[in-house]
């Protein structure tokens, strides 16, 4: 990797970290954040994590599968975020592998709700 | 107040407006892989780094951080450019920028929680601190028991020197910053700040006595500016969105959110980032979902062991460092336990001393031999043993305690105590003077008892209780023989026509 040493520099990999995920929408790609921090993996989100990025292609469904941090919903571990081209991210809880199953079978091929889904109850800073 | 935007927009979007969350440090926890930089520069990190490097001027950028009011978030709330601005002012060949990540307060994670989602902000304010006070150099203070953030700390690191965010020359400006690891091994005074310099330095973990502050001789004796987690992290956003914009969320002297560790009895156990001046009763009821079981709401812990309890008399209180301390607790880094009516006052508070007692490094007589007195004498009365004297006894001794301790453990460790015998005297009377425990925990205090109108002879009870005190024919009124009870509680538990009653 070459040092970035110019802000421009740094400004091009995010206009092109946004480009992506622009054609990622607009090719129809999902996203799936699975929050991977000490919490989620100690109430079993690998093996959700796992079993997402192994079914989702095997179902020929094309998805960007994130680990992440946490997102703050202890309670209903492990949590999940998906986002639909084109739509709002969706938080869901509580997703064993028979949730995601049931994730990727009604809410991402055909879009209806699940149980689950917890209301996203926060704003966050964009920083420009 | 809220922030003015969020509310207006959430009016637009759904009609609920009050107690949303608004995340400035959490921003991109949950959304950004940690470990891949790009992600997080994607969400503008290290942006912030470039306009204060390219500015070249840190006094300007102190003044904005001043501005801000952004305060310590690790707990004593000092204003954080006023920390920079004392550690920019001395002279030497070195100095050090300490990230606190000890986070010793039992039931908090919200600086874990930042470094296993965002690493990379906290490596960024570390590096914009360094420029600012004139040091090359970094240390990072966690405690091993965080493997995560450990392993994702160091992979951000070593990102970051690929993409010369750390290293020589940052951005073509000649500013030089790089960031090392120092590991604790879990003690809860390790996260004080002059003890963690000690044990950085290879000594024990004791505090020593300030002055001479951290920012005059820290680290092997040079300037050393000492922040925590959630304070770095909220740094960043702060350069690029302006002091202004920062100083226009929270109250008249507490800028900005604050991220708690919301745990305990309530429905949403969870980490929530609200702004300054929400009131708990939002945080309790509209975030967290309100009590589990639909139980009342007692108290809630703030501060953990060096804070106090607040009851309903303060639901409506703004939360922000000024009203908590006037409230007898503290902001301290953000764990906030709450507490239903099966909850004890008295053994609460024996909860907290158990830990201090356990913490205290032993270094001044006060704390090391005070809080245990304060722990016996706690232990006496949940026993039903203690007298009117012995709860004057603990006030004094408190006061004492809180008066000649040498850190901040020991000089806050007693809160507990007095802020339980401030609102819950009745509570301590109870255990004194009755010898009853209200909220039915305190096991000298009480006994399990089978009610014969609801008693119906399916002897479950009796199958299960461990030490076989339980007598009766099946069909037939049961029996708990209190001399031989250990007051277990498993004929409650098992007990499906709520027979079994606590007395
Ligand atoms: C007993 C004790 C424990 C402390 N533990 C922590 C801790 O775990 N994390 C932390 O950031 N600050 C902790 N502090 C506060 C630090 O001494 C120091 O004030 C803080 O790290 C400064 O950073 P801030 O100004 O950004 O809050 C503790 C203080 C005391 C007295
Ligand atoms: S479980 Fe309840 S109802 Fe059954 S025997 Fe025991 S006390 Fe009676
Ligand atoms: S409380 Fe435990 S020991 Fe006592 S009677 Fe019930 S089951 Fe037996
Ligand atoms: S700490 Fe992240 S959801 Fe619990």
């Amino acid at each position: 990797m070459e040092r970035i040493r110019t802000a421009e520099q740094l400004h091009r990999i995010r206009a092109s970290r946004e480009q992506m995920s622009l054609e990622r929408r607009e090719q129809g790609i999902v996203e799936v954040r699975v929050a991977l921090a000490t919490c989620g993996l100690a109430s079993g989100a690998k093996s959700t994590y796992e079993y997402l990025v192994e079914e989702l292609p095997k179902r020929h469904i094309e998805a960007r599968v994130l680990r992440t941090g946490c997102m703050g919903y202890c309670y209903a571990e492990p949590t999940i975020e998906v986002t639909l081209p084109g739509a709002e991210p969706m938080v869901f809880g509580g997703v064993d592998p028979a949730r995601a199953d049931q994730i990727i079978e009604r809410y991402i091929r055909q879009g209806e709700m699940v149980d689950g889904h917890i209301p996203r109850n926060y704003e966050k800073v964009t920083l420009e | 107040m809220l922030n003015e935007e969020t509310v207006i927009r959430n009016r637009a979007e759904g009609g609920k407006t009050s107690a949303t969350q608004l995340r400035i440090a959490l921003r991109n926890c949950g959304v950004i892989d940690p470990e891949d930089i790009e992600d997080a520069i994607g969400q503008g990190a290290y942006a912030a780094l470039a306009k204060v490097l390219a500015d070249g001027d840190p006094e300007g950028t102190i003044r904005t951080i001043m501005d801000s009011g952004l305060r310590g978030r690790g707990g004593g709330g000092f204003p954080t450019g006023l920390k920079w601005q004392l550690s920019a002012r001395p002279q030497a060949d070195q100095k050090y920028v300490v990230c606190n990540a000890d986070e010793g307060d039992p039931g908090a994670f919200m600086d874990r929680s930042i470094l296993e989602g965002d690493p990379h902000t906290v490596l960024e304010a570390m590096a914009i601190c360094g420029y600012c006070i004139g040091a090359t150099k970094g240390l990072i203070y966690i405690r091993a028991e965080y493997p995560l953030a450990i392993e994702r700390l160091h992979i951000a690191i070593r990102q970051a020197r690929d993409y010369g965010f750390l290293g020589e020359d940052l951005f073509g400006s000649g500013f030089a910053f790089d960031i090392e690891m120092r590991y604790g091994a879990g003690a809860f005074v390790c996260g004080e700040e002059t003890a963690l310099i000690h044990s950085m330095e290879g000594l024990r973990g004791e505090p020593t006595l300030k002055p001479p502050f951290p920012s005059e001789s820290g680290y092997l004796g040079k300037p050393t500016n000492v922040n925590n987690v959630e304070t770095f992290a909220s740094v960043p956003p702060i350069i690029l969105k302006g002091a202004a914009w920062f100083a226009s969320i929270g109250t008249e002297k507490s800028k900005g959110t604050k991220v708690f560790a919301l745990a305990g009895k309530i429905n949403k156990v969870g980490l929530i980032e609200v702004p300054m001046g929400t009131t708990l009763r939002e945080v309790i009821y509209e975030i967290g979902g309100g009590l589990q079981h639909g139980k009342a709401f007692k108290a809630v812990q703030t501060g953990g062991p060096s804070g106090g309890c607040l009851t309903t008399a303060h639901l409506d209180t703004p939360i922000d460092y000024d009203n908590l301390i006037a409230a007898g607790s503290m902001m301290g880094s953000g764990g906030m336990i709450v507490m239903d009516e099966d909850d004890c006052m008295v053994s609460v508070a024996k909860f907290f001393l158990d830990f201090t007692v356990e913490e205290s490094c032993g270094k001044c007589t006060p704390c090391r031999i005070g809080n245990k007195r304060l722990y016996e004498l706690l232990e006496k009365i949940t026993r039903g043993q203690g007298t009117r004297e012995d709860l004057d006894h603990l006030y004094n001794l408190s006061l004492v305690i809180k008066d000649t301790s040498l850190c901040g453990l020991g000089q806050s460790s007693p809160n507990p105590v007095l802020s339980t015998l401030h609102n819950f005297r009745d509570e301590y009377l109870a255990h004194v003077d009755e010898h009853k425990c209200p909220a039915g925990v305190c096991r000298e205090l009480i006994r399990y008892e089978i009610v014969p109108e609801n008693c119906v002879g399916c002897t479950a009870c009796a199958r299960n209780c461990p030490v076989n005190a339980i007598s009766g024919e099946r069909k037939q009124i049961h029996f708990i023989d209190q001399a031989i009870c250990i007051k277990c509680g498993a004929c409650l538990e098992k007990c499906k026509f709520d027979a079994v009653i606590i007395n």
